[in-house]
């Protein structure tokens, strides 16, 4: 890892105004990615996460939203770049790849065009044949049989799988350096997941492309993923690697997360275990806390839980966002699973 | 694709026969009797039996359709020796009215009511569809409710109203136009366009209306497709994208409802051509009803349908080529 990280996120908010009032979809989230790195969002629907990652693009758009913090690419502050920079920035150094392949697709365009406009928006000098080349060789790259004659065919003529590796194919066509992967398996069926998981990290080691992997899917993480960022109601939760994250979680919710998938695995022993309570509504968060009411170890009246939102701040291998001792935490949550 | 546009023709013809059966049927089932409608108040028996026998209605009524279809491929011929009129083919009947054949009476109406028609449609594609996208990339802002203002008042006016007025403000107020009088665009394009321009406005005004909504709510709904999102993540410039990506999709429901709307007007632009005097189609069909002339009738009628059936396999084919999901069906 290099000293200055590839992207750095600081402090960044995305508050949307609605009639019912204002939704602060993100609230002051940091994080940073380092060149070649594989990191994981994870949280449950309304966490933030795709805000977090539409900012990244700078996709969220309307006069609605509010985008403070800033965003590092390089060093450069994406917020300060005119609308014409940023554009150059999208799909060359940034690419992103969407939750729902089909729609992603353009329907009217064959998936050859929609590669070889992806090149052709960042390399305008390009000529005819180099283009093809370019179309033929990605598209191959991404596992499409016969891409001379694939690259003519329509989107509605792929499978859910291949259409997502079309995305990829289209997202990497540039070679960018950060590829935001926005819940890139959860439109797929369970077996193309695998197979869609393991082209991104093939690619992401060939290439050397940091990505940045959005998913509600733990699974996915655990496969994937390097360091793993847990987000709850808009904010960091807890920040650790992979291996701290399933073996020693040091969140509440993390913990929770973990629950409602390890007790799958071992098929038998316990039923599956819900975190009881539904995500918090981002209008009304709770004060304090935002996961204190789905909390079991909530600390009760007076405490800081209720009246002062928690800081990350390190607990063993990790960074995590809790009022907890810390070592009163460990204990809590090892008995757990005892 | 072939195969496509070859059932779809075949289709075509099938319908249209049926249309023009029961077209005739209809026609010939009115309770006026078209022999004695061939001559005037003071008329004899003996004159309206001849009628009959030359005009063929002393025949069964599907020998009579028999003998209009016949007529269409080659042509007919009324009546026996001397008095006999020849009607060349396509024959479409003979108007007693009028003392003409009917296809002469339409083919003469005919290039009247295109040049409103084209005229009409060219300036309300644009208005419509331009005011429409307008108002969706400035939603919520002054040309939105401008556009959707004028959608407004647009379909709630009736046609005839709009076209009296038109002839109001800039014949009579602001005479920048004369009244219209048609003239043919091969004897004067100028006095063509000059005559053609109240009846186009007006009929661009009216119909446009619907397609600033249409084209207005298309364009919204098309810009939060995700694909559109990963247009600009792929770093698409936005007026490319707003025409590959946003009109591209929006037009393809709004082409549709614009062939048959253009099909219908061809059919005769009943309002405005009565309005504004010009010898289309219409106004024939107008003043056959006016005067029960029957072969006229249901020669427009047919005319129009045929439009209509014509226009729809032809937005059927060139939804096959817009939208390549409905290529294999």
């Amino acid at each position: 890892m290099t000293d200055t990280p590839l992207l750095r996120v600081s402090d960044l908010c995305v508050s949307f105004r609605t009639p019912d009032g204002v939704v602060r979809a993100v609230d002051s989230v940091s994080f940073d990615v380092h060149a070649g790195e594989t990191v994981g969002i994870v949280g449950e629907s309304g966490s933030g996460k795709s805000v977090t990652a539409n900012a990244l693009m700078r996709l969220n758009f309307g006069a609605q939203v509010s985008t403070t913090g800033s965003i590092l690419l390089d060093g450069v502050d994406l917020g300060s770049l005119s609308e014409e920079e940023m554009r150059l920035r999208r799909g060359r150094d940034i690419a992103m790849v969407f939750q729902d392949p089909l729609s992603a697709l353009n329907p009217f365009y064959s998936v050859g065009d929609q590669v070889a406009e992806a090149y052709r928006v960042h390399h305008p000098k390009a000529r005819r044949p180099e283009v093809r080349d370019v179309v033929v060789e990605s598209l191959g790259r991404v596992g499409i049989p016969e891409p001379i004659k694939r690259m003519q065919s329509f989107p509605h003529e792929f499978s859910g799988g291949m259409r997502q590796r079309i995305v990829i194919a289209m997202a990497l066509v540039n070679s960018p350096r950060l590829l935001i992967a926005d819940e890139p398996t959860t439109a797929l069926d369970v077996t193309v997941q695998a197979q869609i998981l393991e082209l991104i990290q093939r690619i992401q080691q060939e290439s050397g492309t940091a990505v940045l992997l959005i998913t509600h899917d733990l699974g996915v993480i655990a496969e994937t993923t390097e360091r793993v960022i847990v987000m709850y109601g808009g904010r960091v939760v807890e920040e650790a690697s992979v291996e701290s994250v399933f073996e020693q979680p040091t969140h509440p919710y993390t913990l929770g997360l973990l629950g409602s998938v390890r007790s799958l695995d071992l098929a038998g022993r316990g039923s599956l275990r819900a975190i009881p309570g539904s995500p918090p509504s981002l209008i009304h968060l709770p004060t304090g806390c935002a996961f204190r009411p789905r909390c079991r170890f909530e600390l009760g009246e007076g405490s800081p839980c209720g009246t002062t939102v928690p800081t990350l701040s390190v607990a063993g291998h990790s960074r995590s966002a809790c009022h907890l001792d810390v070592t009163e935490r460990e204990r809590l949550i090892a008995g757990v699973d005892g | 694709m072939l195969y496509f546009i070859l059932r779809r023709a075949v289709f075509a013809v099938v319908l249209l026969l049926a249309v023009s059966l029961c077209t005739y049927v209809l026609f010939s089932a009115l309770p006026s009797d078209p022999a004695a409608l061939t001559c005037g108040k003071n008329c004899t028996t003996e004159v309206i039996e001849r009628n009959r026998v030359r005009l063929g209605y002393d025949k069964p009524i599907l020998e009579q359709y028999g003998l209009f279809m016949e007529g269409i491929v080659k042509g007919r011929t009324y009546g026996p020796g001397e008095a006999a009129v020849h009607c060349p083919a396509p024959a479409l009947g003979y108007s007693f009215k009028r003392h003409q054949c009917v296809t002469a009476l339409i083919s003469r109406s005919l290039p009247v009511t295109i040049s409103v028609s084209v005229g009409a449609f060219v300036l309300w594609m644009l208005l419509g569809v331009g005011l429409g996208v307008l108002a969706a990339l400035k939603r919520g802002r002054w040309q939105d409710r401008v556009a959707t203002g004028f959608s407004v008042i647009g379909i709630s006016l009736p046609t005839f109203f709009v076209a009296l007025l038109a002839v109001l403000i800039f014949t009579v107020w602001w005479p920048v136009l004369d009244f219209p009088s048609y003239t043919g665009i091969l004897a004067n394009p100028w006095k063509w366009a000059k005559a053609l321009v109240l009846p186009w406005s007006t009929l661009a005004v009216v119909s446009a209306s619907t397609y600033v909504r249409m084209t207005r709510n298309g364009v919204i709904e098309v810009m939060s497709e995700e694909f559109v999102r990963l247009g600009l993540a792929k770093g698409v410039r936005r007026p490319v994208l707003i025409v590959k990506y946003v009109l591209r999709a929006a037009l393809v429901p709004i082409v549709t409802i614009a062939g048959l709307d253009f099909a219908a007007l061809l059919g005769g632009a009943v309002i405005t051509e009565s309005v504004f005097n010009l010898p289309g189609v219409g106004k024939l069909a107008i003043e056959a009803v006016v005067d029960s002339d029957l072969p006229v009738l249901v020669a427009t009628t047919l005319v129009a349908a045929a439009f209509i059936v014509l226009a729809n396999a032809v937005v059927d084919v060139c939804y096959g080529f817009l939208d390549p999901r409905v290529r294999e069906g």
